[in-house]
């Protein structure tokens, strides 16, 4: 079966004063229907900009997709201009964004924002779409969705924006619904309500959803399959278990051993594990691997040559020098 | 909201009245006063021009002369006017029309230009359009009114000769001939002040668009499929709209300012002229009250825009 959506040698590329920043350097990621698939990594590693690129929501200028291509059920999106994009936007995908104290327009009820998105991509007269956005808000659970429907958002806590926000991104049923880290700005009880939320209208809709974050306990509890990115590549991608049970790239065991753990008792307690340095600049980034700077196992091959995602087990890809027989000869 | 607006106006009284205060001492330590010319006029006898003083209760103490005169204004008297031989209430309603006659299409003008000029050329910032924008708005406030005043009519009524440089209120003319007579004359007034006006409002359109255009919600509406224009008009237009029509409200007092001498260039018989004369001519119930008034405009239009701030934005609410 085809996938949903496939990018394939993604390329997204900024310029700025100091030179073209590659924030997205070739990037291959695929849905499949129904599915949940979890980007994670770092800030600054490419996840937005690859979620964004989708539906060219970067500001072009200064971005721009250099090479690549987006294919949303056997169509490319790559080449489409902004306009012809607008047909998919909110109709086939969804987005619901990280902030939603800042997402929503202050000046306009929140009734109306997710109305808009009706009226624009179905044929219905404003009282329907009112109608259809009430019965939005009671399914995100908003209370009072009725009287709450005239409000404007100051009057809505996170939270509840979120809500919102999610109504906002469903209400034209789209086919894959992409959530750029929907629950950082929330408090951790929230968060927990939200994801549970975004599950239950996936399974009610049917929809697959693309989930960014860089929470690694958001991964293990949503994804079916998961895409570490870092510095604008792919580093690995697996099955959710497989990731957890045998991590292959150093960057995702670092991580994983980053998560707190409450489970251990004090005698195997450790100290908390993180990962030194930080994301490289990627404006002339270094040849060879990108994360051999900070990695513990980096070897004399990993600053010279770039290693390729290769397959290690079915439906399990990384890319990492270690293991490599190929290389190991050469060094 | 009317409650609101209530307890603002309650609350401008002790403004004015602090304003009155110190505009009636400062042309009180002013040299000279209405009857000053007549102490040159050797046909006035000095014991009549001591009579006079103290019938206007001139000689009084300064305090006891505010006093008078706030009574005065209280019960709708605005004082009488020396040099033209009028009450000044009747002298000033003369006057007003052609003012914000002039004033107010300077202000439209403005707008028309601002406003979509601003707008496009935030929507394509660096452009070519964009890059002309600036530069003309740029050329636009640099160049003070008296200089492009006097230029256009160096231009357009001295060497082309098609339009009239001197404004009249008594046209000799009726109906239709009347109303192209009128709209020929303040074409020249309307375009210095309103160009001059738009220069500065198009800088400040577009860096107010330019601020909201990058917002996060903006975002969502694009990921919403709307289309350029009504996310612009619809999203980023209406917030940002919010500090402009504030911005306006609080320049109105200014603007009339800035008429003052838009009015001298062109010889408008307006509230402006009117102060610069009673001025020269020491005519101070005439300077006193015209102050006044643009005292009582520049509180009254604060108050403008804050109710429409609290329109705007739903974010305040006005208690």
């Amino acid at each position: 079966m085809a996938p949903l959506l496939e990018i394939k040698g993604l390329k997204t590329h900024f310029s700025t004063d100091d030179g073209i920043l590659q924030a997205v350097d070739g990037v291959d990621i695929s849905i499949n229907k129904g599915e949940t698939l979890c980007v994670v990594g770092e800030s600054g590693c490419g996840k937005t900009v690859t979620a964004m690129s989708i539906l060219k929501l970067i500001a072009m200028p200064p971005g721009r997709i250099a090479a690549g291509q987006i294919i949303f059920e056997g169509r490319d999106l790559v080449p489409l201009t902004s306009n012809q994009l607008d047909e998919i936007r909110a109709k086939e995908i969804g987005f619901i964004f990280q902030e939603p104290m800042t997402s929503l327009n202050p000046v306009l009820t929140i009734g109306e924002q997710i109305a808009e998105s009706l009226r624009r991509h179905e044929a219905v007269t404003k009282k329907q779409a009112l109608e259809r956005t009430i019965e939005m808000l009671k399914l995100v659970q908003i209370p009072n969705a009725e009287g709450r429907v005239h409000n404007y958002p100051h009057q809505f806590s996170g939270g509840m924006r979120q809500r919102v926000m999610i109504a906002m991104a469903l209400a034209c049923k789209p086919k894959l619904i992409i959530a750029d880290e929907p629950t950082t700005a929330l408090d951790v009880t929230i968060q927990a309500q939200i994801l549970d939320l975004l599950q239950d209208m996936k399974e009610r809709f049917g929809m697959a959803v693309m989930l960014i974050t860089h929470a690694m306990g958001v991964v293990a509890e949503t994804a079916q399959r998961v895409v570490v990115m870092y510095a604008g590549k792919v580093v690995e991608e697996a099955p959710v278990d497989d990731l957890f049970g045998d991590p292959r790239h150093p960057y995702t065991q670092g991580l994983i051993r980053s998560i707190p753990r409450i489970d251990l008792d004090s005698e195997h307690k450790t100290r908390l594990e993180a990962i030194g340095g930080s994301v490289p600049i990627l404006i002339n980034p270094p040849v060879g691997c990108r994360f051999a700077p900070r990695c513990k196992f980096a070897m004399n091959v990993c600053t010279e040559r770039e290693p390729l995602l290769r397959e290690v087990s079915p439906g399990h890809r990384m890319a990492c020098h270690l293991g490599d027989t190929s290389v190991g000869a050469a060094s | 909201m009317s409650q609101y607006v209530l307890r603002r106006l309650l609350i401008a009284i002790p403004s004015l009245l602090g304003i009155s205060v110190v505009l009636f001492v400062v042309l009180a330590l002013a040299p000279g006063d209405p009857f000053s010319e007549l102490a040159t006029n050797p046909n006035v006898p000095p014991e009549v021009q001591a009579a006079l003083r103290a019938k206007f209760g001139l000689d009084d103490p300064i305090y006891l002369r505010y006093l008078h005169w706030l009574n005065a204004m209280l019960h709708g008297d605005w004082g009488f006017s020396f040099v033209s031989r009028m009450d000044v209430d009747t002298l000033i309603l003369q006057r007003l029309p052609a003012t914000l006659y002039v004033i107010g299409s300077a202000q439209i003008l403005a707008l028309l230009i601002a406003i979509p000029v601003g707008v496009y050329a935030a929507t394509k910032p660096y452009s070519l359009f964009d890059q002309i924008a600036n530069t003309l708005a740029f050329v636009g406030f640099s160049l003070p009114t008296f200089f492009t005043g006097i230029l256009f009519i160096l231009i357009f009524s001295v060497t082309l000769d098609w339009l009239p440089f001197v404004y009249t209120t008594d046209i000799k003319a009726t109906g239709i001939r009347w109303v192209l007579e009128m709209i020929r004359q303040a074409i020249m007034p309307v375009a210095v002040l309103g160009l001059f006006q738009a220069a500065s409002m198009t800088r400040f359109v577009r860096s107010a668009m330019l601020d909201v255009i990058r917002l996060d919600y903006v975002t969502t509406a694009r990921a919403k499929g709307l289309g350029q224009a009504k996310v612009i008009v619809k999203h980023v237009m209406r917030n940002a709209m919010i500090p402009v029509v504030t911005l306006i409200a609080l320049q109105m007092p200014a603007v009339f300012g800035g008429a003052i001498v838009t009015e001298q260039i062109f010889r408008i018989p307006g509230i402006g002229s009117l102060l610069i004369s009673s001025i020269l001519s020491n005519d101070t119930p005439v300077v006193m009250a015209v102050t006044f008034v643009f005292a009582c405009l520049v509180v009254l239009f604060n108050l403008i825009a804050d109710v429409l701030y609290g329109w705007l934005d739903p974010r305040i609410s006005l208690r």
